[in-house]
């Protein structure tokens, strides 16, 4: 084709946008704008035309709380799985921060050995209440050990709220790690596509293959990380690849949408196009991710120091079974609670996180959204009915 | 590039994997902060051993000479272990292969056997599951599958071992069969090995609730289709609806996530062999890593490696078998 011709090809465009322009009918989303727009001509644009409702500060402001705030939690309210998670999550931080603080740490012969749970021959009387009596009750003072003690006579309820801090860390780290990662790499691989797509896959397919758990044991070993934040980058190392191919074959499907090509056309840089057009589309895939990484950090971070593969100065819910298990926990029928005890810990944030990356899940599906956005009062609607959610799609991975 | 086979880039991916851990495996050894080959040197000769016999010991034991250039070293290292040559373990006193190839059957029994019976109780529970949707044996099933995917596998093995083998004495408490038993296929050595294996099995089994919960949602998306409608309409019964209409539509996600979890089980079985004093593959990993053993840690790593992979392999070259729609030869199989 020769240049002549080119030039022939754009004004025939042009005519036709702005006759579609000027006429205001539909004709202008047919093929002749997206050869206009591509070519870098010098006409009207059409995205420049500005909307003729005027919208104010407040309005804007209005509609980013009632999108961001009140629908969310409207949303998380309405669904029980939601509240008890929400709560279950809230009640750890709170252990790992205000806790710590008020619960004093555990120390080698505060009481005798494998004293039972709730055992009420051990009592203390906090912030020097007195013994009273309400007739039908009587008030003697609260545990000293409500869970017991371990073999050392150490608190069990102290080490489990003490271990609480290093934890969060872990996970808050790890989870952050894996998901930051996988997100990053999965969504420019997709999107850029071509060599670099090659390139990022195939160090992701590495990843994936990667047996992660004894992947991270020799690291652990050879490595010798102390810092908890370290240890979670580290047991996450392997999990971003899932995250990554989950994010890559979503932005494979998004890249042809309109909003994404009229980005293009608009010459917007790719990382904004990537960042603030394709990731926010992702946000359910990405936070179910995260709450199950932290699920996994936990798993393997408890195993690690069981198997007493990480070395510990502290003790936490993982050292502590690794202790039990040394300690005959086995076959004393009275040290039972010691293995029950830091397993409770592990249990109950991981039940957490699972019904809060369940219904986190709803708050990102956008037609349940959309009834909450709308109304808050439209109840009946939500009850019975399950949404096919994301979460299904991609469960345990 | 997208002329080639799809079947042989995934092969190439597979082998790059395992080519990648071998790397990995050589780095650590050679360059990581400890410098595991030059301890061991060092730990010879203050033993009294002149240096170039401590040398020569410990090429035979990592199969690789540490005072060689890198990348000759490399490539002998690589070159000895696609020839079986895994070197030799300090802590078992023999070669890594043939160590290897004792505890990898005990491993791979109890695993199968989990993978398969949580294969199929995760496709009938789930299928009935979405059959039933809402009613009170699926809400049931969903908080089972909630809960047990918050129960670590290990926890789990803890407690069935505390209360069915120490307290019970339904079990034994450890080991793979009991001893002064004559190996073969006899009834009492069988049995032994059964009753030893019953426990790790039942550990992965039930951490496979989550499974079923996958098998939910992809079912109920199943039942909606009209064919159901008409199956139903025909009056069949619902077993055979469950099981011949939703199951076969739902266990394509089961498969492929069943095959993929290969690859964790095995990183598991290192717990859980841990737990029950199962004497497999991954209780030798664990006391070679314990011990500083790094030619068998290394091997053990690369013997779990490649199981993991070729496992991928076979469930990405199988899908199109299970599934007639994945057949076309797309770049994402699962």
């Amino acid at each position: 084709m020769s240049p002549t011709d080119e030039s022939a090809d754009e004004a025939d465009a042009t005519t036709d946008l702005k006759a579609a322009m000027t006429d205001g009918d539909t004709a202008m989303t047919d093929g002749g704008t997206d050869e206009t727009m591509t070519d870098g001509g010098t006409v009207d644009s059409p995205f420049e035309v500005v909307s003729e409702y005027e919208e104010t500060r407040m309005d804007r402001y209005s509609k980013y709380y009632d999108a961001y705030v009140r629908a969310p939690f409207a949303i998380i309210w309405r669904d029980w799985r939601a509240r008890i998670g929400f709560s279950i999550v809230l009640f750890y931080l709170l252990m790992g921060t205000v806790g710590t603080s008020i619960v004093e740490p555990a120390g080698t012969l505060d009481g005798d050995s494998f004293i039972q749970p709730f055992n009420s021959q051990y009592t203390i009387q906090p912030w020097g209440i007195p013994e009273f009596s309400l007739g039908f009750w009587t008030y003697t003072g609260i545990w000293e050990f409500p869970l017991g003690t371990d073999r050392m006579g150490r608190d069990l309820f102290a080490q489990t709220v003490h271990a609480t801090p290093s934890i969060l860390k872990m996970i808050t780290a790890g989870a952050l790690f894996a998901v930051g990662t996988g997100t990053v790499i999965g969504a420019v691989a997709g999107y850029r596509g071509g060599w670099t797509d090659t390139v990022l896959s195939s160090i992701t397919d590495v990843f994936i293959n990667l047996p992660g758990f004894p992947l991270v044991m020799v690291l652990a070993l050879l490595l010798d990380v102390q810092n908890p934040y370290l240890i979670g980058i580290l047991l996450s190392v392997a999990a971003w690849g899932g995250v990554a191919r989950a994010i890559r074959s979503q932005v494979l499907t998004l890249r042809q949408e309109n909003f994404v090509e009229s980005g293009r056309a608009m010459g917007i840089p790719r990382r904004r196009i990537v960042f603030k057009d394709i990731v926010p589309h992702l946000m359910p895939y990405v936070v179910i991710n995260m709450t199950n990484t932290a699920r996994r950090v936990i798993f393997e971070a408890a195993a690690l120091y069981y198997l007493g593969v990480l070395p510990f100065r502290d003790l936490n819910w993982g050292v502590t079974l690794n202790l039990a298990q040394s300690g005959g926990a086995y076959y004393r029928p009275d040290a039972l609670h010691w293995f029950l005890v830091p397993m409770f810990a592990i249990i109950g944030i991981s039940i957490g996180l699972i019904l809060l990356g369940q219904s986190l899940d709803r708050v990102f599906n956008p037609r349940v959204r959309a009834r909450h956005e709308k109304t808050t009062v439209d109840e009946e609607a939500d009850m019975g009915g399950d949404e096919p959610s994301t979460g299904d799609m991609i469960t345990g991975k | 590039m997208a002329q080639i086979d799809w079947r042989i880039r995934r092969l190439g991916q597979g082998v790059f994997t395992v080519l990648a851990v071998l790397t990995l495996s050589f780095v650590m050894i050679r360059l990581m902060p400890g410098n595991p080959m030059g301890a061991m040197v060092e730990n010879l000769r203050s033993q009294g051993i002149n240096p170039v016999r401590a040398r020569e010991l410990v090429r035979i034991r990592m199969g690789t000479d540490p005072t060689k250039p890198l990348v000759p070293a490399y490539f002998e290292y690589m070159i000895n272990f696609f020839q079986g040559e895994l070197g030799y373990s300090t802590f078992y006193q023999m070669p890594v292969a043939t160590k290897l190839a004792q505890v990898m059957p005990w491993t791979l029994f109890v695993l199968s056997w989990g993978v398969f019976i949580s294969f199929f109780t995760g496709m009938a529970m789930g299928a009935l599951m979405a059959y039933w949707e809402g009613g009170k044996l699926d809400v049931g099933f969903t908080t089972f599958a909630v809960l047990m995917g918050s129960i670590p596998f290990y926890v789990l093995a803890i407690l069935l071992l505390v209360f069915t083998s120490y307290r019970w004495g339904w079990f034994p408490t450890g080991g793979k069969v009991r001893a002064g038993l004559e190996p073969g296929m006899n009834y009492a050595y069988i049995s032994s090995m059964v009753r030893h294996a019953t426990l790790p099995i039942l550990s992965y089994l039930v951490a496979s609730g989550i499974a079923s919960l996958g098998m939910r949602g992809n079912s109920i998306r199943v039942l909606g289709e009209d064919y159901l409608r008409v199956a139903r309409l025909r009056g069949l019964s619902d077993v055979t609806i469950s099981t011949q209409y939703v199951a076969r539509n739902a266990v394509l996600p089961l498969y492929t996530t069943l095959l993929i979890s290969i690859g964790e089980m095995f990183g598991g079985s290192v717990v859980l062999e841990q737990v029950f004093q199962y004497r497999g593959l991954g209780f030798a990993f664990y006391q070679a890593l314990n011990q500083r053993d790094y030619a068998m840690m290394m091997g053990g790593f690369a013997l779990i490696t490649i199981v993991t992979v070729v496992a991928l392999l076979i469930a990405d070259m199988t899908y199109g078998y299970i599934d007639p729609r994945a057949r076309g030869g797309k770049d994402e199989s699962y």
